[in-house]
Formats: structure tokens, sequence, C-alpha cells
């Protein structure tokens, strides 16, 4: 089944289960297998709470996030009008590193990458657009 | 995410179901803490845990990191195909000590 849906949250990760719920539920919808659906549910959590934590930087705000799946694919948008921030230009880290040089964190735009085929990062007027991309 | 102690320090085995996500890592890292700070090891069983994020990875990094500095051993079992996929591509299986 195709599905195409709008969603929006306050840019607060307390809201972390409800986007979750509600993605999870679409996907299912669609036809998304299992191990997708955790993939791009991880992805979506490492995003949100991106924006829930820096992009209004404390003040009040809000995250879109527009779902479009079918049985072989998932397109997800994310809208936010915080501060301009690409995520993308953060540098990855060095995952062969030895337990005790590794620093705590650092580790969710990577892991969106490594869960995505495809991210892309837009700045259009003043919102922040993210989307991936997910085959399956 | 609900969590059993199925032994208790200084052997502590801990049994941990559901999600390891941003707001349930912190959780069981803060109610685990009276209990690790008793502890010379660390067995966590993943057997129910189906979903980790960054989150998760930063608890598990934390934990490795502490005891190892502390001459202790932090192993991880059980641990379910979804989850042993994220520890891969992270480069974790190369750092912590899995069963």
């Amino acid at each position: 089944m195709n599905v195409a849906v709008t969603l929006q949250f306050a840019a607060d990760k307390q809201k972390l289960p409800e986007v979750l719920d509600q993605l999870d539920t679409n996907l299912m919808s669609a036809g998304c297998p299992e191990e997708a659906r955790m993939q791009l549910a991880v992805a979506v959590e490492e995003i949100f709470v991106n924006i829930a934590n820096y992009a209004y930087s404390g003040k009040p705000g809000s995250a879109t996030i527009n779902i479009k799946a079918d049985a072989h694919q998932a397109v997800i948008c994310f809208a936010d009008s915080g501060f301009p921030y690409d995520p993308l230009k953060k540098e990855d880290p060095n995952i062969e590193q030895a337990a005790e040089d590794r620093p705590i964190g650092g580790l969710g735009i990577f892991l969106v990458k490594e869960m995505s085929d495809e991210v892309r990062y837009e700045r259009r007027g003043d919102m922040n657009i993210l989307t991936i991309v997910k085959k399956y | 995410m609900t969590y059993e102690i199925t032994n208790p320090p200084p052997d502590l085995m801990v049994l941990v179901k559901g999600r390891l996500d941003t707001l349930t890592s912190p959780q069981l890292e803060s109610e685990l803490e009276p209990s690790i700070a008793k502890s010379k090891s660390l067995v966590l069983d993943l057997a129910d845990v189906d979903y980790l994020s960054s989150a998760g990875l930063r608890l598990l990094l934390t934990l490795q990191k502490r005891f190892k500095k502390e001459g202790g051993s932090f192993v991880l079992r059980n641990i379910q195909p979804g989850v042993m996929e994220i520890l891969r591509m992270t480069g974790f299986l190369k750092i912590l000590s899995v069963q």
C-alpha cells in the first residue's frame, strides 16, 4: 500500500515514543519489512532528537515529518525552522578506534547515513530540510 | 524498557527488555548505578532488546570504558540480529566482549 502522511510534533525529545510509534504504524501499512523498519526508526530517532536538542536552542519549536512509503522504499523528510544546520557536514567518527580512545557520542548522524541509501540536506527559506531514502 | 537483575553484585547480571533509545538508555544507566558501583563484572543480556540507537551505543561505550579502567569485565550476551548489525557497522563489535 502507498502511504503518504505528514506528521507534526513539538520539538521535544519526550515526544520520541510517539514519533517512533507513528513511524512504525505507517511503515507497516506500507509493507516495509521488519529489519528496514528498525533501521529507519534508528535514523528517525537520531534526526528527531537532534532537532529537539539543538534546532531551537531551548526555545519551543516544531518538527514536521513527511513519510512516503510503499513496499519497496521509504522517503522520509524532516523540516524544522530552527537555526541553519547541515548535519551532513559533520565528519564521520573513526570506528576503528580502541574503546578507551573513542569519544562518547558522535555516532548519531553516522548511523543515519549507514541506515539510509541516500541522505540530503537543503536550506529552503527559513527551513532545514533533511531527507532520507531507504530501499528495501 | 524494563530490566531484571538476575545476579547481584559483585558479579552483576542484568536482563534488559525493550528498546535502548534516547529516553531509556540514560534511565537504565542511572537506575543500575548503585549496583554497578558495587560490581567488578557486568553481563548485559540483550535477548529481549530489539532496538538500539546511538544513545544505547553511548551507554555501552560508557560501561566498557568504566569496567576496563577498573580492571573489571563487561560482556554482552544474546544479541539479536538487528542490534548485532548496528554494533558491527559502528565498529563496536571490535571493542566490546560479546557472547
